[in-house]
C-alpha cells in the first residue's frame, strides 16, 4: 500500500491526478426503481472491450483471403488450444452487444434520456449503433462461409440499389462488381482498423459528454424530485456504482462464458460462388425484422421497384431515428408521448417481424 | 524575368509592410509609412495573403484526397468469360434436374426440363443477387433468399424479383453442351 501511495504521488506531482479524478468523485448516480437501466451502457462497453481482447488473439492465426479464411478459422478452431473458445466468445460477444446495444437506445428512449442538453449524447450513441451493426455486418463474412457469403452478396446488393450513389458504393464495399476476396479483404479492413479506430473515437467521445451533463433522471421523476427535494436520492458513482456495475460485467462474463462454451459457434460450409444459395438461407438475428419486411413488399409498388421503396424507407426511418431529440421543441411533453408510443411501435415491429422471420419458411 | 522579378517584390512588398508586431496581437496595426500609398490597403492585402495561403491548401487537400479517392476504386475486373462456354455434357443431367455452371466470372444455371429439353440462363437472382436453383418438385427455378421463383424461360413469375433472369442460347454438340449469350438484335 505504502508503494502504491508513494506512486500515486509521484504521478500527483506531476500531473495533477488528484485535480483530474477529482469530478469523478464528485459524480452521482441518482438513485430510484429503474436505475437499473442506467446498467447497459456499461455492459455494451464491457462487451465491446471483450471484442477487442478476443480479435486481437484471433488475429493471431487468421488470414484474410478467399484460399485461406475458412482455413484459418478452421485451423483456429481445430488446432489452436482453446481456439474454439476464443472464437466462440467473439462471436458470441458480438451478438450480444448487438442486443445490449439495442437494449440501451431503447432504454434510452424510454426513459427520455435523449432530451436537452443531451442531443449530441443520442447522436454519438446512435452512430455508435450503426457502427456496431457494421462491426457485425463486417465481421460475418471473415469466416468466408456460405452463410455469410450470400449474406454479403445480399446486404451489399441492398446498398446498391440505393439512387444515385447506390451503385459506387456497393463497388466500393465489394471492391469490385461481384463479391469476391477482394470483398473479404476489404470488409477485413473495415472490421479490424476503420471501424475499431471510429468506434473507440466515438466511445470516447460519448463517454465524455455523459461524465459532462451527468446522468439523465426521468423527467416526470425530476418534476417529482424538484416539488420535493427531499425525497432525491442519488448514490456516489465512485465507488458505489461502480462496483455494482462491475458485478454486471461479472454477470454478463459468466452468461457470455457460459453461451460460448455450451453452444460453440459453428464455422458453417466454406463459400462457393459457383454454389445455388442453400434453401432455409436467414441472415444474423438483427438484419431480420429488415429481411422479413423486404420480402413482404411485392416487386413492384406504384411502379417503384419494391426493395428501393423498402430501402428507401429504412434509410428515412434511421435518419428520422437519428434526429429524435430535435423533434421535442414545443409541447415536450405532448412530443414525448408520441415518442414513447413510436417507440413501443418500433420495438414491437422489430421483435414481432424478427420473430416471424425466425419461423418463416 | 523583369516582369516575374517585379512581380515577386509586390508579393514581398505586400507581405513585408505590416508591422511584425501585429502577428501576435492578431490585429493588422499599418505601418504608418504604408497609410498613403495608393492601392495599398490593409484589406486587400490581408486578402491575397488568405487567398494565396487558402488555395494552397486547397490545392494540397485535393492533391492528396485525389489519389485516395481514385485507389478506392477498385479496377475493372477483366471478364475472361467468352460469349459461349461449355456448361457440361448431356450425360451429367437427368431429366427434371438443374446445375450452376460458370459463365465467366458469373454462374449460370443450365436445367434439363422433364422433357428432356435443355434450357440455359443466368443464376444471379435479378432481386438481390443471390444465386438461384432447380427445384424439381415445383419444376421450376426458385431463389432460396428471398422465395423468388422464376419458369423455365427465366420469367419472374412469383416472389420479388423485379426483372426476369438472363436467357441463353443452348446447343448440343455431340455430348458437350454449349451455352452462349443471346446476340442482341
Amino acid at each position: 500500500m505504502a508503494m502504491f501511495s508513494s506512486l500515486r504521488n509521484w504521478v500527483d506531482e506531476r500531473f495533477g491526478w488528484n485535480e483530474l479524478i477529482a469530478p469523478l468523485r464528485k459524480k452521482t448516480v441518482p438513485r430510484h426503481k429503474l436505475s437499473y437501466w442506467y446498467f447497459l451502457g456499461g455492459i455494451t462497453l464491457f462487451l465491446f472491450i471483450i471484442q477487442v481482447l478476443t480479435g486481437i488473439l484471433l488475429l493471431l492465426y487468421y488470414r484474410p483471403g478467399a484460399t485461406e479464411a475458412f482455413e484459418s478459422v478452421q485451423y483456429i478452431m481445430t488446432q489452436v488450444q482453446f481456439g474454439w473458445l476464443v472464437r466462440s466468445i467473439h462471436s458470441w460477444s458480438a451478438n450480444l452487444m448487438i442486443f445490449t446495444a439495442f437494449a440501451h437506445m431503447f432504454s434510452v428512449l424510454f426513459l427520455k434520456a435523449y432530451r436537452k442538453p443531451r442531443e449530441l449524447t443520442w447522436l454519438t450513441g446512435m452512430v455508435l449503433l450503426f457502427l456496431v451493426l457494421g462491426f457485425g455486418f463486417s465481421g460475418y463474412l471473415l469466416p468466408w462461409n456460405t452463410l455469410a457469403f450470400f449474406a454479403t452478396k445480399v446486404g451489399t446488393e441492398i446498398t446498391g440499389q440505393v439512387p444515385l450513389v447506390g451503385k459506387p458504393l456497393m463497388v466500393f464495399l465489394r471492391g469490385g462488381e461481384d463479391v469476391t476476396g477482394a470483398t473479404l479483404t476489404r470488409f477485413f479492413g473495415f472490421h479490424v482498423a476503420v471501424l475499431p479506430g471510429l468506434a473507440t473515437l466515438l466511445i470516447g467521445v460519448h463517454l465524455l459528454l455523459v461524465q459532462r451533463f451527468g446522468i439523465s433522471v426521468p423527467p416526470r421523476l425530476q418534476a417529482e424530485w424538484m416539488a420535493k427535494p427531499a425525497n432525491q436520492r442519488e448514490m456516489k458513482f465512485f465507488p458505489n456504482f461502480l462496483l455494482r456495475e462491475l458485478m454486471a460485467w461479472y454477470v454478463a462474463l459468466g452468461v457470455l462464458g457460459a453461451l460460448a462454451a455450451i453452444i460453440p459457434w459453428d464455422l458453417g460450409v466454406k463459400a462457393d460462388p459457383f454454389v445455388s444459395a442453400p434453401a432455409g438461407i436467414k441472415p444474423e438475428w438483427y438484419f431480420l425484422f429488415m429481411f422479413q419486411t423486404l420480402k413482404l413488399i411485392p416487386s413492384k409498388v406504384a411502379g417503384i421497384d419494391g426493395e428501393v421503396l423498402g430501402i428507401l424507407g429504412f434509410g428515412v426511418i434511421a435518419l428520422l431515428w437519428l434526429l429524435i431529440p430535435f423533434f421535442e421543441r414545443d409541447h415536450a411533453s405532448r412530443t414525448r408521448q408520441w415518442i414513447t408510443g413510436i417507440a413501443v411501435f418500433a420495438l414491437a415491429y422489430i421483435t414481432g417481424m424478427t420473430i416471424y422471420g425466425h419461423f418463416a419458411p | 524575368m523583369v516582369a516575374g522579378g517585379r512581380t515577386f517584390t509586390g508579393i514581398a512588398s505586400a507581405l513585408f509592410l505590416r508591422n511584425p508586431n501585429s502577428m501576435e496581437a492578431g490585429v493588422s496595426t499599418l505601418n504608418p509609412g504604408t497609410l498613403g500609398k495608393p492601392g495599398v490597403t490593409p484589406v486587400r492585402r490581408r486578402k491575397f495573403i488568405e487567398t494565396l495561403l487558402g488555395s494552397g491548401f486547397l490545392a494540397t487537400s485535393i492533391a492528396f484526397l485525389y489519389p485516395v479517392l481514385r485507389y478506392l476504386v477498385p479496377p475493372r475486373a477483366l471478364d475472361l468469360g467468352n460469349d459461349s462456354v461449355v456448361a457440361g455434357r448431356t450425360t451429367d443431367l437427368k431429366p427434371n434436374s438443374g446445375k450452376i455452371f460458370r459463365f465467366g466470372n458469373r454462374p449460370g444455371i443450365l436445367v434439363r426440363t422433364a422433357s428432356g429439353e435443355f434450357r440455359a440462363m443466368s443464376a444471379t437472382c435479378t432481386h438481390l443477387s443471390c444465386t438461384v436453383q432447380y427445384r424439381d418438385d415445383l419444376q421450376h427455378i426458385w431463389c432460396a433468399c428471398h422465395n423468388g421463383h422464376y419458369d423455365l424461360n427465366g420469367r419472374n413469375i412469383a416472389g420479388p424479383p423485379p426483372r426476369p433472369l438472363e436467357a441463353f442460347e443452348v446447343q448440343v454438340l455431340g455430348e458437350e453442351i454449349h451455352v452462349r449469350r443471346r446476340s442482341e438484335a
